[in-house]
C-alpha cells in the first residue's frame, strides 16, 4: 500500500510539473516570443564568463546526455548488450563526475560573477534568482549522488537504474511506481523533487533559449532573404478574403 | 540575370561639418530607449580618429566580415558554421560596453535638492548601466575633431601608413565620416546569425532583425566589419539602422537624410543582379572589389534589364525610380561615389564622395589660386598622404580610383567657376577627366544644387492594396457616418481610438489636413475638429467653443476688410 504522502510526491507533483512546463512553454512562445532570448550578459563582463559559460554549458550538455542514458535506457538493455554492470558503473561515474565538476565550476563562476559585477548584478531578475537557487540544488544533489552513492557508496550500493529510472520512466508509459521513489535514499529524493519543480518553472525564465539551440544553422543558406508573403499584401489574407486568382504570373 | 532592387545612400563628404544633427535625430527616433543607451545607429567618426567603437575597422583583431579560404572560397573571417556554433555559450571576439563606452546621466536631483552652501551643487555622472557614481572617460565621438591627438596613434588606418606620412598628414587634413549601417548585399551579420533572424528584404534589400525570433546569441555583432548591429542589453535582442523603413516604405527619406543640415546625403534604388554577388564578392585581390561591386549593378535603362525586372515582380515604378536614382548616377554614370571598406567583402551599399576640401585648403595656403584646374591636379598628385587614407576606407588601399574622384571634382570645381564669373565654360577641363561638358553639367546639378526630389528618389512600397483589403476586417466598429468614431476620430476626438495603419494613404490624408487652410468639416457639434494651427487667433471658428443655449449663433469672423474699415 502506497502512502497517500508518497502518490502526491511522486505522482501529483511530477504531472502537474510536467503539464506547467508543456503548457507554459507553448503559452511563453504564443505570447512572449519578444521575451525569449538568452539575455546574454556578456556586453558588461567577458573575462570570467570566457571561462565560466563554456564549462557550465559544455558540462550541463554531458550531464544531459548522461541522464538521457541512465534514466532512459533500461538496465535490461545494457545487460543484452552485453555491457557487464561494474564497466557501466565506472563509465558513468567518471563521466559522470567530469562533467558534474565542469558544471559546478562554471556554474560557481557565473554566480560569483553575476553576485560581484555590479552591472551583470543590476541585470539579474527575481525570476533568475528563483531558478538560480533551484539548478544549484539540482546541480549539488546530483553530483553529491554521483559522489555519494557511486563513489564512496554511503546508500548501500544503490541502484538507481532499479529505482529512480524506472519511477522516471513509468511517468511517460503511465506504468506509475511511487513506491520506488519513496524508498530511494534522501539525497535521491531531493535531486528528483526539485528537478521536478526546476521544470514547472522553466518556461518563465531564461531556461527557455535551451529549446532555441540553433542547429538549424548548420544547414541553412547564409543569408536569409524575406519577401512579404503575398504580392499585394503585407499579411496573408484572412479566412474569407482570399484572392479568386491566386497567380497571376 | 536574377534582378533585385536595393534602397541605398550615398553620402558626400565634402559637406559634411561634423554637426552631428542625423546621430541626433536618429537618437531620439530609435535608440532614445533603456538598454540602447549606449547605441548609435548613425553616428559621424572624424577622421583619422579611433571609431565607434574604439578601433572597429582593425579585423585582425574583431573578426568581423568575409575572408577568402586559402581554396578561394568565401568564409566568416570569425569562423565556418561549426566553430561560430562551438563559440556559442561565449562570443570570443565581442565588444565589451567599454569598447563602445558606458553611458550616463547626470544626478540633476541634486542640483535642486541641494541645501543652501558656499559652493554650487554639481550634477554628478552617474552610469546608466551600473546606476553608480562614474568617472567619464570616453564616448561615442570623444576623440571628436582631433580631440586628444595621442589617441589617434590607434586608429587601425592610420597605422597602415607610415611614421613619416603619419606626421606629414596630422598637418594636413581631418574629415567627418558618417556612418549607418551599410545594408550589405552580402550581409556578414545575417550570416553570422545563428537563429536566422537577420534577413534582407527581397523588396528593397533592407536588412532587419526580426525581433520575435531573435535569441541573442550576439554573434552578428562579431560579424559586422561596421559593428553596426547592437546588443539591446535590456531585452537580449540585436538592433541595429532600419533605414527607417516605415518612411521609406511612403516614400519618405530616412530621418538621418531629412534632417541632414549639409544636404549631403542621397537616397535612391540601385538593381542588381542577385546571382552575381557571391561570384563578385569572391575575386582575389582586393582591390578589384570595388569594380567586381560595381558590375553587379544593373544598368537600368538597358531594355534587357527592365525586362527581367519585370519578370522578377519589380513594379514599373520602380525601375522608373531606379532610372532616377541619384545612387545610380553617382557610383556608376559619374563613378564618384566609392564603397566604405569593401575589402570587407560584404558588398556595403553606403557609399560615400571622397572629401577634395581638404586639397583645396592646402592649395590655397600656399597662395596659390585654389581653384584652377592645373593647381588642384598637381595638389592631388603631390598630396599622396591624404590620398592614401582615403584609399585605405573606399578602394582597399588602391589610390588610383580616389585620384579619378578627386580629379573628376577638383575638375568640376575649375569648370563651373568660369561659368560662374559668367565667362564660357572651357571644355578641356572636363575633358582632361573623361567627361563632357554636358555630363559635367549634370553632375554638378546633382552634387550641388538638386532639390528634396532629385535628392531622394524614394518609390513607396507597393502594399496599399494590402491595406485596402486588410482596413475592411479591421476597422473601427464605431466608426461610422455619426458613430462617435465620427470618420477617423476615436470617442476622445482627435488621435483617441485605435492605432490608425500604417499607409500611404493615412500619410497623404494626414499632410493634406495638416497643409490645408480650412477645417475639414462645416458641421457644428462637440466632434467637429478645429485645426488650431491654421487659427490666427482672431474670431471664432465653428466648434472652437460649445454652443450656448438659445439660437446658434452666427460665426463671427473678423475679417481684414472690416478692420480696415475701422481704422
Amino acid at each position: 500500500m502506497t502512502a497517500t504522502l508518497d502518490i502526491v510526491l511522486w505522482v501529483v507533483v511530477p504531472y502537474v510539473c510536467l503539464a506547467i512546463f508543456i503548457t507554459g512553454h507553448a503559452w511563453r512562445y504564443r505570447y512572449d516570443k519578444f521575451g525569449w532570448t538568452t539575455r546574454s550578459s556578456q556586453l558588461y563582463e567577458s573575462k570570467l564568463l570566457r571561462w565560466g559559460s563554456p564549462l557550465f554549458h559544455f558540462g550541463i550538455l554531458a550531464v544531459f546526455a548522461g541522464h538521457v542514458m541512465g534514466l532512459g535506457i533500461p538496465k535490461s538493455w545494457t545487460d543484452a548488450v552485453g555491457l557487464s554492470e561494474s564497466v557501466y558503473h565506472a563509465m558513468a561515474v567518471s563521466v559522470g563526475l567530469l562533467a558534474g565538476l565542469a558544471t559546478v565550476v562554471g556554474m560557481s563562476l557565473l554566480i560569483y560573477r553575476r553576485r560581484t559585477n555590479s552591472a551583470v548584478f543590476g541585470a539579474t531578475t527575481r525570476m533568475d534568482k528563483a531558478m538560480y537557487l533551484l539548478l544549484g540544488v539540482v546541480i549539488f544533489f546530483g553530483l553529491w549522488n554521483t559522489i555519494g552513492s557511486g563513489v564512496l557508496n554511503l546508500y548501500d550500493h544503490y541502484d538507481y537504474r532499479e529505482g529512480v529510472s524506472v519511477w522516471f520512466r513509468g511517468i511517460f508509459t503511465f506504468q506509475l511506481h511511487p513506491a520506488l521513489m519513496a524508498q530511494a535514499p534522501f539525497p535521491f529524493q531531493v535531486h528528483g523533487m526539485a528537478a521536478m519543480l526546476l521544470f514547472a518553472l522553466w518556461p518563465f525564465t531564461r531556461l527557455v533559449h535551451v529549446f532555441s539551440a540553433p542547429l538549424f544553422y548548420l544547414w541553412r543558406p547564409y543569408v536569409v532573404y524575406r519577401a512579404k508573403s503575398e504580392r499585394f499584401g503585407a499579411r496573408a489574407p484572412r479566412r474569407g478574403w482570399e484572392k479568386s486568382e491566386k497567380t497571376l504570373r | 540575370m536574377r534582378v533585385m532592387a536595393q534602397m541605398s545612400m550615398v553620402m558626400n563628404l565634402d559637406k559634411c561639418i561634423g554637426c552631428h544633427t542625423c546621430s541626433v535625430t536618429c537618437k531620439q527616433a530609435w535608440t532614445n530607449r533603456t538598454g540602447t543607451e549606449y547605441v548609435w545607429f548613425n553616428n559621424v567618426e572624424t577622421r583619422p580618429g579611433q571609431g565607434y567603437p574604439r578601433t572597429y575597422e582593425d579585423q585582425e583583431k574583431w573578426e568581423g566580415g568575409w575572408t577568402l579560404t586559402k581554396r578561394g572560397r568565401l568564409r566568416l573571417k570569425a569562423g565556418g558554421r561549426i566553430k561560430n556554433l562551438a563559440t556559442i555559450f561565449s562570443s570570443p571576439k565581442l565588444p565589451s560596453i567599454q569598447d563602445y563606452y558606458e553611458p550616463w546621466t547626470y544626478d540633476y536631483e541634486t542640483l535642486t535638492n541641494a541645501p543652501l552652501q558656499e559652493h554650487s551643487p554639481v550634477a554628478r555622472p552617474i552610469s546608466l548601466i551600473t546606476g553608480k557614481d562614474m568617472n567619464i572617460t570616453w564616448s561615442a565621438n570623444w576623440d571628436d575633431d582631433l580631440g586628444g591627438s595621442e589617441l589617434l596613434a590607434a586608429d587601425p588606418i592610420l597605422a597602415k601608413v607610415s611614421d613619416q606620412v603619419k606626421l606629414a598628414y596630422e598637418q594636413t587634413f581631418m574629415f567627418y565620416l558618417p556612418r549607418i549601417c551599410e545594408h550589405c548585399l552580402n550581409p556578414s551579420c545575417a550570416a553570422s546569425c545563428p537563429s536566422g533572424a537577420i534577413y534582407k528584404r527581397a523588396e528593397d534589400g533592407i536588412v532587419l532583425v526580426d525581433q520575435d525570433k531573435c535569441r541573442g546569441w550576439r554573434k552578428c555583432v562579431t560579424g559586422c566589419p561596421y559593428k553596426k548591429v547592437y546588443f539591446n542589453h535590456k531585452t537580449g535582442k540585436a538592433e541595429k539602422c532600419t533605414f527607417c523603413f516605415p518612411r521609406i516604405e511612403v516614400g519618405l527619406p530616412t530621418v538621418c537624410a531629412e534632417t541632414c543640415v549639409g544636404r549631403l546625403r542621397y537616397i535612391g534604388l540601385v538593381l542588381y543582379d542577385a546571382d552575381q554577388v557571391l561570384e563578385a564578392a569572391t575575386v582575389t585581390d582586393p582591390k578589384d572589389l570595388l569594380e567586381s561591386q560595381r558590375g553587379v549593378f544593373l544598368d537600368p535603362f538597358d531594355p534587357t534589364v527592365i525586362r527581367e525586372a519585370e519578370k522578377a515582380g519589380i513594379p514599373r515604378d520602380w525601375v522608373d525610380a531606379a532610372q532616377r536614382s541619384p545612387i545610380w548616377a553617382l557610383i556608376s554614370t559619374f563613378k564618384v561615389a566609392l564603397p566604405l571598406h569593401p575589402e570587407y567583402r560584404t558588398m556595403p551599399m553606403v557609399w560615400y564622395i571622397p572629401p577634395l576640401s581638404p586639397v583645396v585648403d592646402v592649395v590655397q595656403e600656399t597662395g596659390e589660386d585654389a581653384e584652377e584646374a592645373g593647381n588642384l591636379f598637381a595638389a592631388i598628385d603631390t598630396l599622396r598622404i591624404p590620398v592614401e587614407y582615403l584609399a585605405e576606407l573606399f578602394t582597399a588601399g588602391d589610390t588610383e580610383p580616389v585620384t579619378g574622384v578627386l580629379k573628376k571634382l577638383a575638375a568640376m570645381r575649375s569648370y563651373m567657376r568660369d561659368i560662374n564669373m559668367g565667362r564660357p565654360g572651357d571644355p578641356s577641363i572636363p575633358e582632361a577627366v573623361g567627361m563632357t561638358t554636358g555630363e559635367m553639367d549634370a553632375m554638378f546639378r546633382l552634387l550641388a544644387i538638386a532639390k528634396y526630389d532629385e535628392r531622394y528618389v524614394i518609390p513607396p512600397a507597393h502594399a496599399e492594396q494590402a491595406h485596402d483589403l486588410e482596413e475592411l476586417a479591421t476597422e473601427c466598429s464605431l466608426n461610422y457616418d455619426g458613430g462617435p468614431g465620427m470618420g477617423g476620430s476615436g470617442p476622445f476626438g482627435e488621435g483617441s481610438g485605435a492605432g490608425t495603419p500604417l499607409a500611404v494613404e493615412n500619410f497623404r490624408a494626414l499632410k493634406d489636413r495638416q497643409t490645408s487652410d480650412t477645417t475639414a468639416t462645416g458641421i457644428t457639434g462637440p466632434a467637429t475638429r478645429v485645426n488650431m494651427l491654421n487659427w490666427d487667433g482672431r474670431g471664432t471658428p465653428p466648434g472652437l467653443f460649445p454652443g450656448r443655449e438659445g439660437p446658434p449663433e452666427e460665426p463671427r469672423n473678423e475679417t481684414t476688410s472690416d478692420r480696415q474699415g475701422k481704422a
